[in-house]
């Protein structure tokens, strides 16, 4: 379990997190939605200790990340996140073999290598192994980073806006392997979406943000309706029910 | 998912070898390349180094000797020991600092540490006065100079870089100016001074490729060596700093304490060099991207190796040519800057340009 506490994040006087206090389950698939600015991604980078907070505290299973050393939170909790693209030349492989620093500091050991296997062949990636991530294609390098927060094999993954900059083979794919992730392995996913339908059918859990504060918490059924979608971002919404799945239509 | 099998065999049979990218042809016999296991093309790339590096001290040694052996051997031989000081911290220092910057165009001179250097030594004679300076050891005078170099670089460039997001061009213009601000401030001291004391200073802080400070060989050799032996134990650190900040602090590494590790080193390294030669300002620079382009890896313990012998080689040779066929008509530092600089607006437009 992550448990988020007060958490408060501000730029001089615009307050990006306000208060929030939170707790992410420890299995399952969680999805963050909410318009532009409403602090998703400042949620998620302080929860993974990549930014300060300006006060509250977040402890993920009874380890404060702010504190604790930061080895000891690189085993419990990852983070992938859409940030600049590596410039050093770098092969899948070795991209991958990165993410048992937290395990091994550089020396590779027996688990490592078949953790490494392993997470190559779960994100389908074993022929493209040798090749500098450079040359890959935006959605095989997206599964490169997703295998390489695999190998880091943390309970709690998360990931911030995953689906950017993918077509929908791509972004699909990427979804069945977090749902796969989650129900295989037993981990806890915790992703910003800015398509609230994906968030609708692959989600356990919906949290909705607003101005820095949570505003809807639940199931599917219990988000992705007319009225919080309506009350989240302002604008008109119509949820369907198309086999099975809750999808909102708001292109009108 | 995509038609896998198809890509395999197109792979495998190289029916279509124009489609298939450079690099992706498996250079690594297997998933083992813990230590220092090196690719075909690095080791003919450390090969070619090793033979040319032992080309040119033979050349530097030998050269027009004429027969006064007796007088030439000792004399070039603690140059060469001079220049493989100079060359391995300049080398060391500046891959550490691509990384620590997260680009392949800073380097500690470029970003006034040199200057930095200059200044604290200067500052140092400024308050102390010539008079207690002349009766210290150069040596004490040397470490003094290297501890407030260490604490005065770490904490401005601990802010300057912040928390490693600014721009490289933000960087660079802040480089520039502390640079400017650092000799301006030296150069203020110098006009204010004593003209004994300015007299005393030139001739401990002016060295250059002709006027190696050799009375600073041993410790310097020393402290370069204590510097080296940090940076190759931070390598795998170094290795996880190259994927960025955030999955360097993501895969669990303390940021802020190898940061300051890796500073404290640089300004080690640059005190070596600067008061060994004086300030060099673009052979880092082109020593350690000569470096990147042979050996083609993220892996620091290659590249540091490579930059080390690109850059020796490159004084030695550089300083042979110099002596005995330009006749001493101008100098390896010169030179270097010429060279360098050309080649750091090259990089720079082509950066501007991607």
């Amino acid at each position: 379990m992550i448990t988020i506490d007060a958490l408060t994040k501000a730029y001089d006087e615009t307050v990006v997190v306000d208060h929030v206090n939170l707790q992410l389950p420890d299995s399952g698939v969680t999805s963050l939605i909410g318009p532009n600015g409403a602090g998703k991604s400042t949620l998620l980078s302080m929860v993974s200790r990549i930014l300060g907070a300006d006060a509250g505290s977040v402890s993920v299973e009874g380890v404060d990340v702010f504190k604790a050393p930061s080895k000891q939170v690189a085993r419990k909790l990852s983070i992938l996140r859409q940030d600049a693209h590596t410039t050093a030349r770098i092969t899948v492989r070795e991209l991958v073999e990165f993410g048992r620093y937290p395990h091994s500091h550089g020396r590779l050991t027996a688990d490592c290598h078949a953790a490494v296997a392993e997470a190559l062949t779960y994100c389908d990636l074993e022929d493209l192994a040798e090749r500098p991530i450079h040359q890959l294609s935006g959605g095989q390098r997206q599964r490169a980073y997703v295998a390489m927060v695999l190998a880091q094999d943390t309970r709690y993954v998360l990931l911030d806006e995953p689906l950017n900059n993918l077509d929908m083979v791509h972004a699909t794919g990427l979804m069945q392997l977090l749902r796969r992730l989650a129900d295989e392995k037993g981990k806890s996913i915790v992703l910003v979406l800015h398509d609230v339908n994906y968030a609708s059918v692959y989600s356990d859990r919906i949290i909705a943000m607003r101005n820095g504060a949570v505003v809807h918490d639940g199931p599917p059924e219990a988000v992705i309706t007319d009225h919080a979608l309506g009350d989240v971002y302002g604008m008109e919404f119509s949820v369907h029910t198309l086999g099975g799945d809750r999808i909102a239509a708001y292109f009108r | 998912m995509p038609p896998r099998e198809e890509h395999t065999i197109v792979l495998e049979t190289e029916a279509e070898p124009a489609s298939e990218p450079d690099g992706a042809r498996q250079d690594y016999a297997g998933g083992e390349r813990s230590g220092f296991a090196l690719t075909p093309r690095q080791k003919r790339v450390f090969v070619t180094l090793a033979l040319l590096l032992a080309a040119s001290l033979v050349l530097f040694l030998t050269w027009d000797v004429n027969g006064h052996w007796d007088f030439a051997l000792p004399r070039r031989s603690e140059q060469i020991v001079a220049l493989v000081i100079v060359g391995l911290a300049v080398s060391t220092s500046t891959v550490v600092f691509h990384t620590l910057t997260a680009n392949r165009i800073l380097t500690p001179s470029i970003m006034g540490f040199d200057a930095l250097y200059v200044l604290v030594a200067t500052a140092l004679v400024f308050m102390v006065g010539s008079a207690t300076v002349a009766q210290i050891d150069p040596l004490v005078m040397f470490g003094l100079n290297t501890a407030l170099m260490m604490g005065c670089a770490t904490a401005i460039y601990q802010w300057i870089l912040g928390s490693g997001e600014r721009g490289l061009y933000t960087l660079i213009l802040v480089g520039v100016v502390a640079g400017t601000f650092f000799t301006s401030l030296t150069n203020f001291m110098f006009r204010t001074m004593d003209p004994n004391e300015f007299d005393s200073l030139m001739t401990t802080l002016f060295a250059s490729f002709n006027a190696i400070d050799t009375t600073l060989l041993w410790i310097g050799g020393g402290l370069l060596l204590a510097g080296v032996v940090v940076v190759f134990r931070l390598v795998p650190r170094l290795d996880v700093l190259g994927l960025g900040r955030e999955r360097a602090i993501t895969l669990g590494l303390d940021y802020r304490k190898t940061v300051t590790w890796l500073l404290l080193v640089v300004a080690l390294l640059v005190s070596v060099s600067t008061a060994l030669v004086g300030p060099i300002t673009f052979l880092g620079l082109l020593v350690a991207n000569l470096a990147y382009q042979l050996t083609q890896t993220h892996r620091h313990s290659v590249n540091l190796v490579a930059a080390g012998l690109v850059s020796i080689i490159a004084l030695v040779a550089g300083q042979a040519v110099l002596e005995h066929v330009l006749d001493h008509n101008g100098t390896l530092g010169s030179i270097i800057n010429v060279v360098g600089g050309l080649y750091f607006i090259g990089l720079l437009l082509k950066e501007a340009r991607s």
